[in-house]
């Protein structure tokens, strides 16, 4: 887990981050500590290669317990989205974008799209992730206009 | 008893009002429904020998069978994926009473969700994201901003709306006829409120672009219940029994309970659709059969995706078919006749069972008569079931 850049002035001058920090379930763990140091990683079944999401302990596919995490593109396109107006929800400053993505290696993924205005939204536009910090000095992948 | 099969029929349906405040504990709203399913049955509730309900009702099964006076419990189970559960109650009633192993079956639902706590507000614990009451990802979507049904139940919807050229507007009729339904049911929260397409049109938005006020379900304090035997029996009972001629639940495949985004395709409803083939299969049965039908109404797109689960209209063409007057009394398939959950009350669909039930009897407010009722469909999403005169 990394530890927060309080000393770097930056970091120090941002604001501290309202965002509630994920709630890791055991078999989640892996994926929460990759992502704390700003890894996005998927679970890959060791025998007949498939993702799978969210993490669990055996293939569905093949029913293997073995399995690894790998780091995975970050690229996805937006399979749908919506804003959050009522009630606001807890952590945001400014009502986010809601989306799931759907990754390039074939799961989909429940994120925020950010740098994007509303009305900007495209369906199936392409993103990259990248990572927001958290209270509790965690952080969550969330994506972007790729490229942008 | 003899482990014969029996066919199982509804023969008693029990409610307490639907308000914002019930001013009574929900323990006390589950023994004032369950005792009013068995009054209306004609059966002592010392003689119930199963109890049924969801995983996340807060009353004991066992306490409530203590207020009741209930002699000898044979059978309790509960149903996990909240309102999902609604139409698996009937269900797994029948079971029991096809197997012969109970005789008289108790579903109950009680909740105080509007004075006590909400499921539309951000969460203030994780109770009900673990396993069994909620669905196994709600916990990822929570660090995201998506922390109520709506904002789960209107990503699922959007990638629908795109798909079909719709926007939330489309939305407006399918919340304009459960309103219409509502304002002549005077046990309906909006009972003398019909709305207009521009009310809907001017209420706020809850995820823009997809959901507004309008189109979510009204939060509820309120209890229902339902008693189940046998079909035999029932015809000695005090009502006209109400068959279940056919039942299931339906889970595919990487299906979820509303955060149902990991299945292939997003703007189809597979539960449904499983529900709907196992039904016209076990029935005999096809859309066109069903004089009314109650449809799982937490926000007003998921009836839409269940109309054309169920074969009532093509896909994409549901929305068009409201518009055109398909849920109304006169229409193909009139839908949430007592004005669905966004209109009566949400009473986790529990309600909506009971009108499917009252339909068949022949005493909805807004009764179908423009055919004899034959067949009733009640859905859930994940479980339904066919309901019919014996
Ligand atoms: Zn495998």
């Amino acid at each position: 887990m990394t530890t927060p850049t309080d000393s770097t002035p930056s970091a120090a001058a941002a604001p501290k981050p309202t965002r509630i920090a994920p709630i890791v379930t055991p078999d989640a763990k892996d994926f929460w500590e990759a992502a704390d140091r700003e890894e996005f990683i998927g679970e890959k079944c060791s025998d007949c290669g498939r993702f799978r999401f969210p993490p669990r302990p055996m293939c569905p596919y093949c029913h293997s317990l073995k399995r690894e995490y790998v780091k995975l593109s970050g690229y996805g396109t937006v399979h749908s989205w919506c804003m959050p107006r009522h009630p606001p929800p807890f952590g945001f400053r400014e009502p986010p974008i809601v989306a799931v993505i759907q990754l390039q290696e074939g799961t989909r993924f429940v994120s925020n799209v950010v740098g994007v205005k509303l009305e900007d939204m495209k369906q199936d536009m392409a993103v990259e992730v990248i990572f927001e910090p958290t209270m509790g000095n965690h952080k969550v992948p969330v994506f972007k206009p790729r490229g942008q | 008893m003899a482990r014969t099969f029996k066919e199982a029929a509804i023969a008693g349906i029990g409610a307490t009002e639907f308000s914002k405040e019930s001013g009574r504990t929900e323990l006390q709203l589950a023994a004032e429904c369950s005792l009013a399913a068995c009054q209306d049955a004609g059966v002592d509730p010392r003689d119930i020998d199963g109890m049924i309900t969801f995983t996340i009702d807060n009353s004991d099964e066992i306490t409530l069978a203590r207020c009741l006076g209930v002699k000898d419990l044979a059978y309790t189970t509960r149903i996990p994926g909240g309102g999902a559960a609604a139409a698996a109650t009937i269900f797994q009633a029948m079971a029991l009473v096809n197997a012969g192993v109970c005789n008289n079956v108790l579903i109950w639902r009680a909740m105080n969700e509007r004075s006590q706590y909400r499921f539309g507000q951000n969460p203030n614990n994780m109770q009900g994201y673990t396993g069994g009451h909620g669905t196994g990802t709600l916990l990822w979507n929570i660090p995201f901003g998506a922390m109520t049904p709506a904002s789960w139940g209107a990503l699922q919807a959007q990638r629908y709306l795109w798909k079909y050229g719709l926007t939330n507007a489309d939305l407006a009729h399918v919340c304009v006829q459960q309103r219409q339904y509502a304002a002549t049911n005077p046990k309906a929260w909006f009972y003398g409120k019909p709305i207009t397409v521009e009310d809907h049109q001017n209420s706020k938005w809850i995820m823009e672009p997809v959901l507004r006020l309008l189109d979510c379900c009204q939060e509820s304090d309120g209890a229902v219940a339902l008693l189940v035997t046998s079909l035999e029996r029932a015809r000695d009972l005090k009502q006209p029994p109400v068959r279940i001629l056919g039942a299931c639940q339906s889970i595919p495949f990487n299906v979820e309970v509303i955060a149902n985004f990991h299945h292939d395709d997003m703007t189809v409803m597979p539960e449904a659709r499983g529900v709907a083939k196992r039904l016209w299969e076990m029935t005999g049965l096809k859309p066109a059969d069903m004089q009314a039908a109650m449809l799982y109404d937490a926000f007003s797109p998921h009836v839409l995706l269940q109309l054309e689960a169920f074969g009532f209209c093509k896909p994409g063409e549901a929305a068009a078919f409201v518009k055109a007057g398909g849920m109304a009394l006169d229409g193909a398939i009139p839908t949430n006749t007592h004005g669905g959950l966004a209109g009566e009350a949400y009473i986790h669909g529990m309600n909506s069972m009971a009108e499917g039930i009252r339909q068949v009897r022949g005493t909805s407010v807004n009764q179908v008569t423009k055919k004899t009722v034959e067949h009733v469909l009640v859905s859930s999403g994940m479980a339904g079931a066919v309901l019919a005169r014996a």
